[in-house]
């Protein structure tokens, strides 16, 4: 049980661009992927802001290279692009032999394709091509396709629990490979943005007008975005003696509940602070030992109070540089723990912490500041990075440098 | 890795809330299974009532029977796994915005419609701020639910894991997926399901919670001894070469096996590789099928570890779920096997304490 | 204004579900949040949409909800200096 769990490959696609390399060039330029609607279709288009992937779904099927959409759902598709490119960057083939697992994390699956289609389903009558879409619907289908592109049979899970899902995603994998039961696991996340989604976030009027402005005083609420965002782990040990390139570890993490509120976070953030503990406890790092913290940040009212007060009173008055990667990605549900454990890999091997863009003024609350410029050659070896979601799920991640 | 069960609760198409073991079954005959409610307000306050869709009624209610069955106030961890989620608010939501195009919409439905509502609303009607996870794959939702608590209980992290497994029916799922070939054409006699030899199957529902424990005691239901998967398996022969390794690795044969349960569901396309276990490996065992009681649902396996705790506890093989050998001498070990829809297959394995 | 309060009533009711409550129970005067009726953040959101279906009034910001849902009256006071009731 006390086997290390490596990160040997990153995959990717997100507003900021549709594979490592873009993101991490955007990342670096400081240029967000927010922008007016183009792709879905929805009344709020000129309204509200948020961060697309820049293709339709047919530029998808081209990207991934596959002919014909025989009910591949946004959603599946973003998955199956950026889980392809974390599978082959770890130097995975296609039924090498290893036992390996796919772990994905959904919140809203095909809900891109059912709400196109819905009232055709529910009426017998009517019959067309979108009856393709039907088992396309659910939260695994997703998971499945990916496995079947990649050829992975071993295992295969999804996880919901809304905003945190694929952080979980990742400590379910290393303790798979803990536990013997597969040797490689690909775990993350994907989520399509969908007017469902859109129309939901609103009704609970948490959507920002404008760019989300994580831990700023005038912020008014998150930007949705969209992608997917993969990672390979595989015991350390078998990594190096494999010559394998390690982007980073995952030394720790822990899974707690705020049980506070359906959708708000407690004001203390008794939830997060339990994560952040648990997941230093286990890494065996000195609380001085982090560097950086990659915040949940999205930019609400409540979010960015809870999870301040949450890390004021977990690291008292030294609380490490840190920074919101929303304000690039916008808030990508199930994808955001994938995305943002790319982000701390690509923040470790590359020793640079990621700005938080949209930045003006501190909160009333505290005096935390984030990392608003580009920070190269960081001395970071150990970056925290915290999921957080609806029903209270608090995931927070450790990765540190080999 | 092992638990026992040390309490359960669940709701479902059959009175199986109240303590009946199976002894009188309900009949249905409309292809599509709703759950038999207990009074939900003897269970949640009305004020939190008034906000929950039949789905979160179940599924709080099914742990809350659960934790009093087990006389466990906190546990260690909360999982729960669930293929299509919370249906009825999901559809609500959908359907709103559908139909006002996107206007006057409010929150409640969209809110708990995501999978994990009812795993969050448990930890916060218990103030339970331990690991609390949720799992969404088809046929293998409630089965990563189990592998995970089994793993937490493993790794010394929970002593005591409140996991269970839901799925809702709905008229117009049932409609939807009904496209795909999933239900029968004809009506049938749901207890009669095995008899119709055509294909498709019935739509069911329930929810189902355990509390597994790594303590002894004497008022324990069984051991959850294992649990495997197995994933789009080529041919029959795969499945069987599967559940040969399964009892290999927990040093067991075929004739160790007092009870197979297996999840037949009438579907005359899948049920084959049912047969074909049962003609190869279990010909001397005696059987028992589950799902013309509970319908089929992503999470019905659920049901079958309920039946096979409490028949390892209680000792009897109701007459309603019996297939072909009747039972002899004591229930020592019983094996679940289920697929759903030949592609997600799970295999436990239930013995006595 | 009466009349207003009766209406309300049995909108409210009826929009957050309030299973076995009756207009008679809720005095127009009762403070609807916290400790009164006991409805919370979601309730609040939900009476946004009520007051935007029914009288035609907008409210941009959840923060200035939570002085207008201060009662039954408060409601009906707001609705009747604002509204087309």
């Amino acid at each position: 049980m006390s086997e290390r769990i490596a990160i040997t490959g990153l995959g990717i696609i997100s507003a900021i661009g549709d594979n490592v390399h873009q993101n991490l060039a955007s990342l670096r330029a400081k240029r967000s992927g927010i922008g007016q609607i183009k792709y879905l279709e929805t009344i709020h288009k000129g309204i509200l802001p948020i961060a697309e992937v820049k293709h339709s779904d047919d530029e998808l099927l081209i990207l991934l290279g596959v002919s014909e959409n025989t009910g591949y759902t946004r959603t599946a598709l973003l998955g199956m692009i950026a889980a392809k490119e974390a599978f082959a960057d770890s130097g995975a083939k296609k039924g090498d032999g290893i036992r390996t697992a796919m772990i994905s994390a959904t919140t809203v699956g095909g809900m891109g394709s059912t709400e196109k289609f819905y009232l055709d389903y529910i009426n017998p009558e009517k019959t067309g091509d979108f009856v393709k879409y039907i088992d396309s619907h659910d939260c695994g289908d997703s998971a499945e396709k990916i496995a079947d592109n990649l050829g992975i049979k071993d295992f295969i899970t999804s996880i919901n629990t809304a905003c945190s899902s694929s952080a979980n995603a990742l400590m379910l994998g290393a303790r798979l490979i803990k536990h013997g039961i597969v040797d490689r696991v690909v775990a993350g996340g994907v989520d399509g943005l969908t007017k469902f989604t859109i129309n939901g976030f609103n009704t609970l009027m948490i959507l920002d007008k404008e760019y989300c402005k994580p831990f700023d005083k005038n912020r008014t609420g998150l930007t949705l975005g969209e992608g997917s965002g993969f990672v390979v782990l595989e015991s350390l040990e078998v990594a190096q003696k494999a010559g394998k390139k390690i982007y980073c570890e995952l030394s720790g993490y822990a899974n707690t509940c705020d049980a506070y509120h359906q959708t708000a976070s407690s004001p203390e953030g008794t939830g997060a602070f339990l994560s952040m503990s648990s997941a230093l406890a286990l890494s065996g790092l000195e609380i001085e030992d982090i560097d950086y913290v990659n915040v949940h940040g999205t930019a609400t009212q409540i979010n960015d109070l809870s999870e301040g007060n949450a890390m004021i009173k977990f690291f008292g008055n030294k609380v490490p540089k840190f920074s919101s990667t929303k304000g690039y990605t916008g808030h990508t549900l199930a994808a955001a723990g994938g995305i943002e454990a790319v982000f701390s890999a690509l923040t470790i091997y590359n020793n640079t912490i990621f700005p938080n863009l949209n930045f003006k003024d501190k909160m009333d609350e505290f005096d935390l500041i984030p990392v608003t410029d580009l920070i190269e050659n960081a001395g970071v070896k150990n970056v925290l990075s915290n999921s957080f979601g609806f029903g209270g799920n608090n995931t927070s991640l450790i990765f540190s440098k080999v | 890795m092992k638990a026992f069960i040390r309490g359960i609760g669940q709701i479902s198409p059959q009175q199986t809330f109240a303590g009946d073991f199976l002894e009188n079954v309900t009949a249905y005959n409309t292809n599509m299974l709703f759950c038999i409610d207990p009074v939900y307000k003897e269970f949640i306050h009305p004020l939190q009532l008034r906000r929950m869709s039949r789905t979160l009624r179940m599924g709080v209610t099914a742990a809350k029977i659960c934790l009093l069955d087990a006389a466990i106030e906190m546990p260690d961890a909360v999982i729960t796994g669930t293929g299509f989620g919370c249906v009825e608010d999901t559809e609500k939501f959908l359907l709103a915005m559908l139909n006002n195009n996107e206007q006057q919409l409010t929150p409640t439905a969209f809110m708990q419609s995501t999978h994990n509502t009812i795993s969050g609303q448990v930890a916060i009607m218990l103030k339970c701020k331990e690991y609390n996870s949720t799992y969404v794959n088809r046929g293998f939702s409630f089965e990563t639910a189990l592998l995970d608590s089994l793993m937490l209980i493993a790794e010394d992290n929970a002593h005591k894991v409140l996991v269970g497994g839901f799925d809702e029916n709905s008229f117009n799922l049932h409609t939807t997926t009904d496209r795909l070939g999933h239900w029968k054409k004809e009506k049938t006699n749901s207890l009669q399901l095995l008899e119709s030899k055509t294909p498709g199957t019935i739509s069911g529902e329930g929810a189902t919670f355990f509390m597994l424990t790594d303590k002894e005691d004497e008022n324990n239901y069984a051991l959850l001894k294992g649990l495997s998967t197995l994933y789009k398996p080529e041919n029959e022969n795969e499945v069987e070469q599967h559940v040969n390794d399964f009892l290999k690795r927990n040093n067991l044969s075929a004739s160790d096996i007092d009870l197979v349960v297996y999840g037949l569901n009438g579907d005359a396309r899948t049920d084959e590789v049912y047969y074909h276990l049962r003609d190869k490996l279990f010909n001397e065992n005696a059987g028992a099928y589950f799902k013309h009681l509970c319908g089929d649902y992503y999470t019905s396996s659920a049901f079958a570890l309920w039946f096979s705790a409490n028949a390892i506890k209680r000792q009897v093989v109701p007459q309603s779920v019996r297939l072909g050998k009747a039972p002899s001498g004591a229930l020592k070990n019983i094996l679940i096997v289920n697929h759903y829809r030949d592609i997600n297959y799970s295999f436990m394995l239930v013995s006595q304490c | 204004m009466d009349a207003l309060i009766a209406k309300l009533k049995t909108q409210i009711i009826e929009q957050l579900n309030l299973e076995g409550v009756s207009p008679e129970d809720i005095s127009p005067d009762d403070s609807l949040f916290g400790e009164g009726l006991g409805l919370d953040s979601i309730d609040a959101l939900e009476l946004i949409v009520l007051l935007e279906k029914n009288y035609g009034l907008k409210i941009e910001n959840p923060a200035e909800g939570k002085k207008i849902f201060y009662t039954i009256r408060s409601i009906a006071e707001y609705i009747t200096a604002n509204g087309k009731a």
